[in-house]
């Protein structure tokens, strides 16, 4: 009943929390990250000091060897998000505009389903896929059913990003279908559009937003991803392997030096995205 | 926007003033002065093998009767290399640490152990002299902690890939007949590794200890293994991982540990493992009580538990080391274990090199600038970038 008479304190009231979940635990806590990347390490104690340098910086922006791994990493992920964009298109495609009303539930379903399933579950499953063997052993699926297999590598990682996150692309890609009417389809063939030209001048346009969010979710988790890598990757690399190393050197500044690369990467990306609609259909 | 970036700069305010209270306390604390009643559990962090409650294998336990005769439950962290262990104990979280040499030192100027009053572990007295107060378990003649072990990092080979290897040139030559299924450490200290090659190969760059090298000595070292790179099949820093390569024949050669070699042998690798003509990086291990430790009752009792004679015998066979209590010699299953792993013989260990801290002054006494250890990181962080 105070709060009635005092609309700014109800206000206030409810804010608050939230408000200080954002300033504190996520903005703050970030902003710790970027900062910490400033201070000197004692190279003893592996404790980061109170002193400032740009050495963590200038260290991960100028060596050869990081940069290329910085873009081997984009690679990897431009790639896995590629590959979910051209099976999910097709695929949600059938689901929304061709599937029968009754096959369509258990169809959703059925994309959803591999959420269920644990992530080390998938990769570890992968690995046994891709394992090429060994002269004393017997190597995995592809290498024992086919004789060949791409063996660990940035290859495997790429497939096994792309088979990991599948659903992330599939499930927007699949909802901007069901925003579009039927309507504009016959409309397109009704005035003389092919498949072809009906998919490039009418369909596409309209699930650029889409495909826009479905690859936010794609490129950002495999930008980051660094176990997949350590299950399928043999001896390479992604930019996450060289924070965690860092991190547990322990020299938590040149982690932090080494996570503006990603943070600033997606940034760019977010911008793109968000020019291209992507969030306005979340 | 504008209130986005107002926003922003309140957030930064804020960390701002909580970055300059963090201040560091670098104070290690002081040894208990006597013993009082277990709390119940203890924290530890430890290597692999080192804290074994049957549930690897039935017979192989040492800490049941522990916490049957203390009541302290003890839960193990397993750390894979020695940078994890310090990151670990940095949290404040564990009670104790397995701590290797090239982390005792970090971890006592850091602050993060205590030093140990050795009066209150009575077995201590058996443990053997060439293993007590030394550069990387004490500091001014100050016990910081209880030596568990030593042993020395191994070259392990497949018996089907040829001939049994006596060399580190299995690991480092160009022609190796391992090329392409090689293991390597994933550790920056693997570095040494290379430097106990270079010591041998090229005695002209004049290394006398592979933990303290000059900047000419370093980029021999890193050069030799950019170039081995190429013929590396697994950086392995779980040691499960390098356990299923050697079984699955994937690995045909690498620097392993005793115990790997003992579990992959146990479930039918074909593999033998030597301590290579070169010498060879080893580890002289300690037992520390964190300086923020919860249960130090616990700890102490854990201590003198585990270098009494029947449980120091019992991991160091397990482990595939040698123990440190001059007495678990008697006790070890196999008879011979302490002559096997030349647990008395103070020539085997004169080219065993004991992991240790690289520092800026260099640990073999001559005026020279080395490289510290934080440049060994970077280091091998750009190798495997």
């Amino acid at each position: 009943m105070v709060l009635r008479n005092r609309p700014r304190l109800a206000l206030a009231s409810v804010l608050t929390a939230p408000l200080a979940w954002l300033l504190v635990i996520y903005i703050g806590s970030l902003t710790l990250l970027v900062v910490s990347a400033f201070f000197r390490l004692d190279s003893f104690t592996g404790k980061s000091t109170s002193q400032w340098t740009l050495s963590n910086i200038t260290e991960v922006t100028t060596k050869g060897a990081y940069i290329k791994l910085v873009l081997k990493s984009v690679g990897v992920a431009t790639a896995a998000t590629l590959i979910c964009l051209t099976a999910a298109i097709p695929t949600a495609f059938y689901v929304s505009k061709c599937a029968a009303p009754w096959a369509k539930r258990g169809l959703i379903v059925a994309m959803l389903l591999p959420l269920w399933a644990g992530y080390l579950v998938k990769a570890y499953a992968l690995r046994a896929v891709f394992d090429p063997g060994s002269a004393f052993g017997s190597g995995g699926f592809l290498s024992s059913t086919f004789g060949w297999s791409p063996g660990f590598g940035y290859v495997a990682v790429t497939l096994t990003l792309a088979y990991l996150w599948f659903p992330y692309m599939l499930l927007p890609v699949y909802a901007g279908f069901e925003r579009l009417p039927d309507s504009l389809l016959d409309a397109s063939s009704d005035l003389g559009a092919g498949a072809g030209r009906t998919f490039g001048s009418v369909v596409m346009p309209l699930l650029v937003p889409s495909i826009a969010a479905g690859s936010i979710f794609t490129f950002s988790l495999s930008l980051g991803d660094y176990i997949s890598v350590k299950v399928v990757g043999g001896t390479s690399q992604m930019i996450g392997n060289i924070i965690e190393r860092a991190l547990l050197a322990p020299n938590q500044p040149l982690a932090a030096a080494f996570t503006l690369w990603p943070i600033s990467i997606m940034v760019l990306y977010l911008l793109v995205m968000g020019r291209l609609g992507a969030f306005k259909n979340l | 926007m504008k209130r986005m970036s107002k926003l922003f700069a309140f957030g930064t305010v804020g960390v701002f003033l909580l970055a300059s209270c963090g201040g560091s306390d670098s104070s290690g604390g002081k040894a208990l002065d006597s013993l009082g009643d277990g709390e119940g559990q203890v924290n530890l962090i430890a290597w692999a093998g080192y804290v074994e409650d049957g549930s690897t294998d039935p017979a192989v336990d040492w800490v049941t009767d522990f916490e049957t005769e203390t009541g302290c439950t003890v839960n193990v962290k397993i750390g894979n290399t020695s940078d994890e262990m310090v990151e670990l104990m940095q949290s404040g979280e564990y009670d104790g640490v397995s701590a290797s040499g090239d982390a005792t030192l970090r971890l006592i100027a850091g602050g993060d152990v205590a030093p140990v009053n050795t009066d209150l572990i009575p077995n201590y007295a058996n443990v053997f002299d060439d293993l007590k107060n030394k550069q990387w378990n004490s500091k001014d003649g100050v016990a910081y902690g209880v030596p568990h072990g030593r042993g020395a990092n191994v070259l392990v080979y497949n018996t089907e890939a040829g001939p049994a290897p006596d060399s580190l040139s299995a690991m480092f030559s160009a022609d190796s007949p391992y090329a392409g299924k090689i293991s390597v450490y994933d550790s920056p200290i693997y570095i040494a590794d290379a430097a106990v090659y270079l010591m041998a190969t090229q005695p002209e760059l004049g290394i006398t200890n592979p933990y303290s090298l000059d900047q000419t000595q370093f980029d021999a070292a890193i050069a030799l293994l950019n170039d081995q790179k190429s013929r590396v099949t697994q950086y392995w820093s779980l040691y499960t991982d390098q356990q299923a390569s050697l079984e699955s024949g994937a690995v045909t050669a690498g620097t392993s540990w005793q115990v790997i070699v003992n579990l992959a042998t146990a479930n039918g690798a074909k593999i033998g493992a030597v301590k290579t003509k070169e010498g060879a990086t080893g580890w002289s291990d300690t037992w520390m009580i964190s300086s923020k430790a919860k249960n130090p009752n616990c700890m102490y009792m854990w201590m003198d538990h585990i270098i009494s004679p029947k449980a120091n015998a019992a991991v160091a066979e397990w482990f595939g080391e040698a123990p440190s209590n001059s007495e678990s010699c008697g006790l070890t299953a196999d008879p011979n274990h302490c002559t096997t792993y030349h647990a008395d013989e103070t020539d085997y260990w004169a080219d065993v090199w004991y992991w240790t801290t690289p520092t800026s002054e260099c640990l073999d006494g001559r005026d020279e600038s080395c490289v510290p250890y934080s440049e060994w990181v970077n280091a091998w962080n750009e190798l495997r970038a």
